[in-house]
């Protein structure tokens, strides 16, 4: 979902820049906030910034012949909301438009949006409906990392094609041509990522389902429930 | 069944790879990065006038150097990750085991 360096043009780059940066610095603020409060969910905090870290420097075949990867953000806007998310999101893009040129300096703003706050809004809600309407914990948190990652690179789909819009067809028919590139790709690619978030959240119900419970993450009701089933 | 998740995690990765081998096999493809793709799809669009207005700051000379960039990004993610997993785990267990009552007379020492 990378947008490569100088491949948006004016104005396209300021307005997700204008549109990412208030979101990044808002988020700023309800983390240093949430580790002042309870200095508990640093290391929890610091394994959802890994996990980022880890999914998306894997670059994976899929059926169409091309690779791509993961985004991991998934697991961030479930613990932590989107907003905060989108700080650990930019943190890894920089990384990687600097020392990869994987990414750019000039596109940090929309690949922030696309990956840092469009996929983890949509994780998020995504969790939250799901849990609400009962269905299995590991389930709601399969769905919403999955979709997370596909949205997210829908959002990119969408991004390039309003920048080039197709001369025949305008931004329709460009969007169809970059979600040709993006979106088959990707969803196997997604459904992987489900899978291995929803692992990983087992484990972190598993270790600390306190801070979960605190956090309003998960009930304490269904944490009952999670451990009489396994025990 | 304890392991239910895991195993149907594995399930998939491995269908995952099954999908890979089979196209692999059986299709001519470069596997090249959906992100390049996209760039063809933009020199298509405009036939070929678009050119990048900025370059990146820094290029990694070779595959090798990147792929060594890659692995250390995703070396350190691992190593927080396992780190942390690994402090809760004995944090848990150093609980467990306090709450066994401790024998008394150690607090006058």
């Amino acid at each position: 979902m990378h947008i490569m360096e100088g491949f948006l043009p004016h104005p396209w780059w300021e307005i997700w820049f204008a549109l990412s940066l208030p979101v990044v610095a808002y988020g700023v603020y309800k983390m240093n906030k949430m580790i002042k409060e309870s200095r508990e969910t640093l290391p929890l905090l610091a394994v959802a910034g890994a996990f980022v870290f880890v999914l998306s420097s894997l670059k994976l075949p899929s059926v169409t012949g091309s690779c791509s990867h993961p985004t991991g953000t998934g697991m961030g806007s479930i613990i932590f909301g989107p907003w905060i998310t989108s700080v650990l999101a930019m943190i890894v893009l920089v990384y990687q438009a600097i020392f990869l040129a994987h990414g750019g300096l000039t596109t940090l703003g929309a690949n922030t949006f696309s990956m840092g706050i469009a996929g983890p809004i949509v994780g998020y809600l995504v969790y939250k409906a799901a849990s609400r309407s009962g269905l299995h914990l590991y389930l709601a948190v399969f769905l919403a990392a999955t979709l997370a990652d596909w949205a997210t690179y829908l959002v990119t789909s969408l991004q390039l094609a309003l920048a080039f819009p197709a001369a025949v067809g305008g931004v329709l028919s460009s969007f169809e041509a970059f979600a040709a590139v993006f979106a088959i790709t990707q969803i196997p690619l997604a459904i992987v990522e489900g899978m291995v978030t929803a692992l990983m959240f087992k484990y972190i119900v598993q270790l600390r389902s306190d801070v979960l419970v605190r956090m309003n993450v998960v009930s304490q009701i269904t944490i009952k429930k999670l451990k009489e089933a396994v025990a | 069944m304890k392991m239910k998740l895991e195993l149907l995690t594995i399930g998939v990765i491995v269908l995952f790879i099954a999908a890979f081998a089979i196209v692999s096999s059986t299709q001519n493809h470069e596997w090249s990065g959906a992100d390049s793709q996209a760039e063809d799809v933009i020199s298509d669009l405009t036939g070929g006038s678009y050119v990048p207005w900025f370059q990146s700051i820094y290029q990694p000379p070779s595959g090798e150097i990147e792929s060594l960039l890659f692995a250390l990004q995703a070396a350190i993610g691992s190593l927080i990750i396992g780190y942390f997993l690994g402090y809760y785990r004995a944090l848990a267990k150093a609980k467990a085991d306090k709450s066994v009552p401790v024998p008394e007379g150690k607090s006058d020492a």
